[in-house]
């Protein structure tokens, strides 16, 4: 409060910057919790399908670390089998999981609420986006039980080999797979371009694009990267259906199968992989940037500090964004490119560790003397620190051409894309769940449980995952159902296997406290008060707890300061929400 | 990928540029002071000028865009393998451009018929907007009976196949907008007032327009090759 001004502010607020929203009120129960128009039911929809799913998933990857530690000991693991649930478990936790979870759970309750607005600004796109995603996970889901069973391709489902017979599923599960995408993308458009609107159109008064929260801003950049990278999915997946049911050959090379030569004749396995990374990378950073976000947020509510650096903070978000789409090829170096495309996608993937070590710093900068409170959202949010650099220094060795090359289609990339993009989202996916439960249910979460759940599933993360990068490094294939024998493979690696196997299914388990956790302090945890971690951002500073329906009282808060006023010299106290009004 | 990347470079680079006029020397963490010159941003005003629905919609299109793009490309990377048999595109289409180009023209037509209140020629730019973009899909489906008639098969070549997968892909957008079409023509008949209906018709006056460019793109793309 150094400025110290005459005049009264509020009387430069322009009289309706942000006109006030009609909300359909529904009258059945239907409507109310079913068919909701509200989109922090939505928001909760959208989790709790999201979690399911992600369950079956995390139950696909024990069934696989079963066959992994211990071959042939479960004759129910086929290989068939085993590549059905490697398939399935790449799909549902990259998009079914990550993506809804981030975008449709996260995105929907914060976004309102932390801006000031009384709901989406679409609110029927935004229930019949959540619909037509469940039906695609039910679609997907339905893959297991249809003649076949679910695809085998690899969750890439490069073809031709996701197509032709010898692969699992070829009958229904891979064109199952893809109208479930199909139907994924066009459910998730309709709620992107919801999230899009309400952040740039229906921000309270004072909310400026600058005083928004990070978790905003990664939600926001993350939902136009999706708006823009999904159709290459929505394409690649079009013109594959059109491959198996109509016979065209765009994918597909002249191939002989089974003895056979089939009708296809020209297409090019490439064109796909082109189309499907051009998705895939801006993928990665589709889950990380609401990540970033959400980490910035607890780690500033929780130190008592401000966060460091927030415009650059800003502008690495959209460097980041900018620059996931010129990478994408750097999964495909060892498909036969030109060297100078090799270095130039090498040269560009180098370039994205600039703004992504620059958030890095500033969070450890944002800790850096602060007040830490080390709370279950703190742990997590630094375990993530540490996760997402040890899998981001394994990017830079992948990220080069020759260093990729021995490296490609081992156990190596495997770890390193399990740190970055699986572990790391995850830990912040729980830190936020532990920091907004108590306003989404208005009880705290037991603090026990949660730094018990904290503990096993960072140290148990890492005794699954740091193992692989010297599997990598001894050239254990992954993908692979067995290994058989090799001159280079030690049977140390299979002990290796097993310890590895025996970490995974420890967490595996943790995670079924994680859940218990969820559903005792919904009845029995300690009532929770507006604001329990004494925060700034306009989610806390609700009339009541959970927010009703259009999230405000009669009035919309207006917003004075950014959010993050934490031990400001001179203050009351050791936070200022964002809609208290200067000292006049 | 060319076609993308520009198209994608394009709009980062409007991106870019509307944050930086948004964020620079913009200092969020002096609260004090300096709040009534933040209060009355730019932006503030541009949210009272520009309908929910119509942002919705521009944001819509660049996502229609960015898939329009990634097929092209996709479209360009096939061509160059080999086995590529152009096809003789059939002369109806030249009739159904210019359908769809006047049902175009009408819309926009109805739209400044419905700024400046004549109910009259607004119901009567709507409705030959609709019969006619009817009959360019019409016209669409005769071209197709032409091509199978012909022996030009989807599956027989590439270009076939991304000739009808186009025509398909633009028709059904333009079925897509038709349902919002006739919404807007239902009211009209109903006799709502032309300032209330000025909306949808602006919604669809943008649609058709974007859908024209596309198609005119897309057809350029493939008598070109």
């Amino acid at each position: 409060m150094s400025t110290v001004t005459t005049h009264d502010e509020t009387s430069y607020v322009p009289p309706a910057e942000v006109g006030e929203m009609e909300l359909y009120h529904a009258k059945t129960w239907l409507g109310k919790y079913v068919f909701s128009q509200d989109a922090k039911v939505i928001a909760i929809q959208y989790a709790c399908t999201a979690i399911a799913i992600g369950m079956v998933a995390l139950v696909l990857s024990l069934l696989m670390r079963l066959q992994l530690g211990f071959p042939n000991a479960f004759s129910f693991i086929t290989p068939t089998a085993y590549y059905q649930y490697v398939t399935m478990h790449g799909m549902i936790m990259v998009v079914y999981l990550l993506t809804a979870l981030f975008l449709g759970g996260f995105g929907n309750y914060l976004i309102p609420v932390m801006i000031g607005a009384r709901d989406m600004v679409f609110p029927f796109l935004n229930m019949l986006s959540f619909w037509i995603y469940f039906i695609a996970v039910m679609i997907l889901v339905a893959s297991f039980f249809v003649p076949g069973g679910a695809s085998g391709a690899g969750w890439t489902l490069y073809p031709p080999q996701a197509i032709i017979e010898g692969t699992p599923g070829t009958e229904w599960g891979i064109v199952l797979m893809l109208v479930s995408l199909f139907l994924f993308i066009v459910g998730f458009t309709m709620g992107g371009l919801n999230y899009v609107i309400t952040v740039l159109q229906a921000r309270t008064r004072g909310m400026t694009l600058m005083r928004m929260p990070l978790t905003i801003w990664g939600i926001f950049i993350a939902t136009i990267l999706a708006l823009l990278a999904f159709p290459a999915l929505l394409v690649s997946a079009i013109m594959m259906l059109l491959d198996i049911l109509l016979g065209t050959s765009f994918f597909m090379p002249a191939i002989i199968s089974m003895g056979e030569q089939l009708e296809y004749g020209g297409g090019s396995p490439i064109l796909f992989q082109h189309l499907f990374w051009f998705f895939g990378h801006p993928e990665v950073y589709i889950v990380a940037l609401p990540a970033f976000g959400i980490v910035s947020d607890i780690l500033s509510v929780h130190a008592r500090k401000a966060i460091f650096g927030y415009r650059m903070m800003v502008w690495a978000i959209v460097a980041i964004g900018g620059l996931s789409f010129i990478v994408w090829a750097h999964h495909m170096y060892v498909s036969g490119m030109n060297p100078y495309f090799g270095f130039f996608f090498a040269t560009t993937t180098l370039i994205i560790a600039v703004p992504t070590a620059l958030k890095v710093y500033n969070w450890v900068l944002t800790l850096w003397r602060g007040n830490i409170h080390l709370t279950v959202p703190m742990y997590f949010a630094i375990g993530f620190i540490f996760t997402f650099v040890n899998g981001g220094l394994t990017g830079l060795f992948l990220g080069n051409v020759t260093v990729d090359l021995p490296l490609s289609d081992t156990m190596f990339v495997v770890a390193h894309f399990h740190m970055v993009m699986a572990v790391s989202p995850v830990l912040v996916v729980f830190g936020a769940i532990y920091h907004w439960y108590p306003k989404i249910t208005g009880r705290m979460l037991h603090d026990g449980m949660g730094m018990f759940h904290f503990w096993l599933t960072f140290v148990g993360s890492y005794a699954i995952y740091y193992p692989m990068h010297y599997l990598g490094f001894l050239g254990v294939p992954r993908r692979y159902f067995a290994l058989g024998s090799t001159d280079f493979i030690p049977p140390s690696a299979a002990s290796l296997n097993q310890a590895i196997s025996i970490a995974a299914i420890i967490v595996g388990i943790t995670q079924l406290l994680f859940i218990y956790n969820l559903a005792w302090s919904y009845f029995n945890g300690k009532k929770a008060s507006d604001n329990p971690w004494n925060a700034t951002t306009l989610e806390w500073q609700t009339d009541t707890t959970p927010p009703g329906h259009g999230n405000f009282g009669k009035e919309l808060p207006k917003v004075y300061r950014w959010a993050y006023d934490y031990s400001v010299p001179g203050a009351d106290s050791d936070f200022i929400p964002q809609n208290q009004p200067p000292r006049s | 990928m060319t076609i993308t990347l520009i198209f994608m470079a394009g709009v980062m680079g409007v991106i870019v540029w509307w944050l930086v006029k948004q964020t620079i020397n913009v200092q969020p963490w002096v609260a004090d002071g300096v709040d009534a010159a933040l209060l009355t941003d730019v932006d503030a005003e541009e949210v009272l000028l520009r309908p929910r629905a119509k942002s919705g919609l521009l944001a819509f299109l660049a996502v229609v865009t960015s898939m329009f793009c990634l097929f092209m490309s996709a479209y360009a990377m096939r061509m160059s393998l080999g086995d590529w048999t152009p096809l003789p595109e059939p002369d109806v289409l030249w009739l159904n451009t210019g359908l769809l180009v006047l049902s175009s023209v009408s819309l926009q037509w109805a739209l400044h018929s419905a700024k400046h209140g004549r109910g009259a020629s607004l119901r009567l730019g709507l409705y030959v907007a609709g019969a006619l973009s009817i009959a360019f899909i019409f016209g669409q489906l005769f071209a197709w009976q032409q091509l199978v008639q012909d022996g030009y098969y989807l599956s027989s070549n590439p270009a076939n196949t991304f000739f009808y997968l186009f025509t398909a892909l633009h028709g059904l957008h333009l079925l897509g907008g038709l349902v919002a079409w006739i919404r807007a023509a239902f009211r009209v008949w109903n006799g709502v007032e032309a300032a209330q209906v000025r909306l949808s018709v602006e919604l669809c006056a943008v649609y058709w327009h974007f859908l024209l460019i596309v198609w005119l793109v897309l057809f350029g793309l493939m008598l070109s090759t």
